[in-house]
């Protein structure tokens, strides 16, 4: 479709095998034996099986794939930070796997930078320090590459904190260090593996904005690497989905979603929507234990809480209707003082849903309180259920390990 | 039961070997280390009493705090009442000259040994044979090879308190993570550069803590060293025991645990503070 755009980056037939009889190994793939026969025969682990894709100037491209499915490995043939077994990488035209080490710091050093999970900062180095690190490496000297590096600090929003180490920072300012660093070398090429993986939710939607909104001022190629399919559909002008080192597919997102090109891909499209489709109804647990206002008095309310073992219930009226949470300690205070009904330490101010209300909505209710969240009738106001906080973040993170190997299973029978 | 077995005959072998062959080696390094420990000493025993305790007081105050600084005043200060403080210089002369020349052989074989798996394979075990082997062993080649005095004192001691400093350099720069080795990388690091910048900075503490044992090793290695003339706080510890005199045998004892104290508080804190 846009072949009319300068290729920035291609990759030819890039083979990756780990283990020690890696010719055997090579032969055998070029023969076309499947990742389990060179393994059991070969001792060897195919990580990326003859990869071929171009990447154009200044597009995002997103490498896809859970773990194992070889995107890391891919991303680190790109500037050699691992040696691809076979096949070649041309950066602006120019053969990277042939480069001798020297070249290979240059491009390192000039042509493509690197923003990591683990952010991968110096813990003894101050943030400027930290971001000036590439520059320092080349060589430059303090004052300009200070210079350089405030200006990088400047573009991700750190201002007042150069000073800082990152040890005093968040997981997302953190990154952005990351990202500045990776800046302040004037790269044409960014690579980013699982940059925002480590981060909460709500921060991560955060970068992901930010992120796009200096790609559409910088213009880089990136190249960035995550296990989230909806993080790829955000970010992606063009997506790459891996699975056991095979490239399954290529394509824009529109593309992947509506015409998947294996049952693998179909199988993970069809949960890419979830987060906006699981309401509050489907999640909740029904029928919870109530502490009945006018009836339960502070010691009723311990003695339900000790039989449930929740620390938290709520308190509903005679007609079942929602009125607050009741919390542990509070009911003991209350119990200690012998007072005779809870009025006094119900919490009204807290979140309270309809059924039809998706996660994504809920996502922003947890992170001010501790409280669980009451699902309500619209109308009567009657409590239908209880979601908790795990609920919500579990569904909202959502590729926990079960669905992982869910996913895969069906994508292996079908 | 009978001797079947005979090392020691091979060992004996080797070490006669070396001393025939290599004299003039010997010689070479008997004379520039004596004349290297002596200079050490001149300064620490030709330096006013009070200069050195008031700098040491002040080292306390820095690194370490109140309570160390007022440690170290009167412990160096007793030392110097109870008349031991040239024996202490000339301990600390040969407990200094003996650190500095362990260090230099340990932290590159540190760093090697990290680096490299063979290396590590040769070096450990030795490690534990330098460890293990009861200290005194050491005093047979030195004083076969230097005869007696200080310097073959100061080869014992740097043989016994080497192993702490090229373990812990080497620990120190296998725990730096490997994310951050990977982001310098991708950076275009050299392998100088990744070792100057990322891996020794991050394995500082770890060193130091290596430089503190391997400081309280020299020491305790002196003490025994005294026994071949190495001269110090040892000589009059030996004194006290050739004599049964518990009064200096408990003077000169003592003066060797408040020295031990004071260099030991003084070094960690100061590893502390530096690598913060």
């Amino acid at each position: 479709m846009e072949e009319n755009r300068p290729i920035k980056i291609k990759v030819d037939d890039l083979v990756l095998i780990f283990g020690k009889n890696k010719e055997n190994a090579l032969k055998m793939l070029k023969e076309g034996a499947t990742k389990k026969e060179i393994l059991s025969k070969a001792q060897c682990t195919v990580g990326v099986n003859r990869a071929n894709f171009e990447i154009y100037e200044g597009e995002f491209f997103v490498i896809m794939g859970l773990s194992g499915s070889g995107k890391s490995t891919l991303l680190r043939c790109l500037n050699r930070l691992i040696e691809p077994t076979a096949g070649d990488v041309y950066v602006n035209g120019e053969n990277i796997t042939r480069k001798n080490h020297k070249e290979l710091l240059d491009v390192r050093r000039t042509e493509m930078s690197m923003v990591f999970q683990k952010f991968g900062l110096l813990p003894h180095r101050t943030i400027v320090e930290n971001v000036a690190f590439g520059l320092e490496l080349r060589g430059e000297d303090k004052q300009s590459r200070e210079k350089k590096a405030l200006e990088a600090i400047e573009t991700v929003g750190l201002q007042g904190f150069e000073r800082q180490n990152p040890a005093q920072l968040s997981g997302g300012m953190q990154q952005r260090v990351g990202l500045a660093r990776a800046l302040t070398n004037d790269p044409e090429v960014l690579l980013m593996d699982e940059a925002f993986s480590a981060l909460d939710p709500l921060i991560k939607t955060e970068m992901q904005d930010e992120l796009l909104g200096l790609q559409s001022k910088l213009r880089k190629t990136v190249v960035f690497v995550t296990h989230d399919l909806d993080e790829a559909i955000k970010l992606g002008d063009r997506i790459v989905i891996m699975k056991d080192g095979i490239i399954e597919q290529i394509g824009t997102a529109e593309e992947i979603l509506t015409n998947p090109a294996t049952p693998y891909i179909e199988a993970f499209v069809k949960k890419v929507d979830r987060k906006t489709i699981i309401t509050a109804g489907s999640l909740m647990h029904e029928k919870p234990t109530v502490v009945r206002f006018g009836k339960d008095g502070p010691e009723g309310t311990l003695r339900k809480m000790r039989a449930t073992g929740l620390d938290v219930l709520p308190v509903v009226d005679d007609q079942q209707g929602f009125l607050g949470f009741v919390w542990v300690n509070d009911a003991l205070q209350c119990a200690k003082a012998e007072e005779k009904n809870v009025q006094r330490i119900i919490l009204t101010e807290v979140p309270a849903v309809t059924t039809e209300v998706t996660v994504e909505e809920m996502l922003p209710l947890i992170s001010a309180t501790r409280s669980p969240i009451a699902v309500i009738d619209k109308e009567s106001r009657k409590l239908l259920g209880i979601v908790s906080q795990n609920a919500v973040v579990i569904e909202a993170t959502r590729f926990n390990e079960q669905d992982i190997t869910k996913l895969k299973e069906n994508a292996n029978n079908s | 039961m009978e001797k079947t077995i005979d090392i020691g005959q091979y060992v004996a072998v080797a070490v006669k070997w070396l001393m025939n062959n290599l004299r003039p080696l010997f010689d070479f390094i008997k004379s520039t280390g004596n004349a290297g420990i002596e200079s050490i000493e001149w300064v620490l025993v030709g330096v006013p009493f009070y200069i050195t305790i008031a700098l040491f007081t002040a080292a306390a105050w820095k690194y370490a705090g109140s309570r160390v600084a007022v440690f170290t005043l009167f412990g160096l200060a007793l030392i110097y009442l109870m008349g031991f403080w040239e024996e202490t210089m000339q301990t600390l002369a040969l407990i200094i000259s003996s650190t500095i020349i362990a260090l230099i052989m340990a932290v590159p074989l540190g760093i090697w040994s990290a680096k490299n798996q063979t290396a590590q394979r040769i070096i450990r075990p030795l490690l534990d044979l330098m460890q293990t082997m009861p200290a005194f062993v050491y005093l047979i080649p030195a004083v076969l090879f230097f005869s007696i005095g200080k310097l073959p004192g100061a080869f014992a001691t740097i043989i016994f308190a080497m192993p702490p400093a090229v373990r812990l350099t080497a620990l120190g720069i296998q725990q730096v993570p490997a994310d951050i080795l990977e982001a310098a990388r991708s950076l275009g690091a050299t392998q100088k550069q990744i070792l100057f910048k990322v891996e020794l900075p991050l394995a500082l503490k770890t060193i130091l803590t290596g430089v503190n044992q391997t400081i309280l090793l020299s020491l305790s290695m002196v003490v025994i060293a005294g026994m071949i003339a190495a001269g110090g706080l040892g000589e009059k510890v030996l004194e006290g025991i050739n004599n049964l005199d518990i009064g200096l045998g408990f003077e000169s004892g003592l003066s060797v645990v408040i020295l031990a104290i004071v260099l030991d508080r003084i070094t960690q804190a100061f590893g502390n503070k530096i690598s913060k």
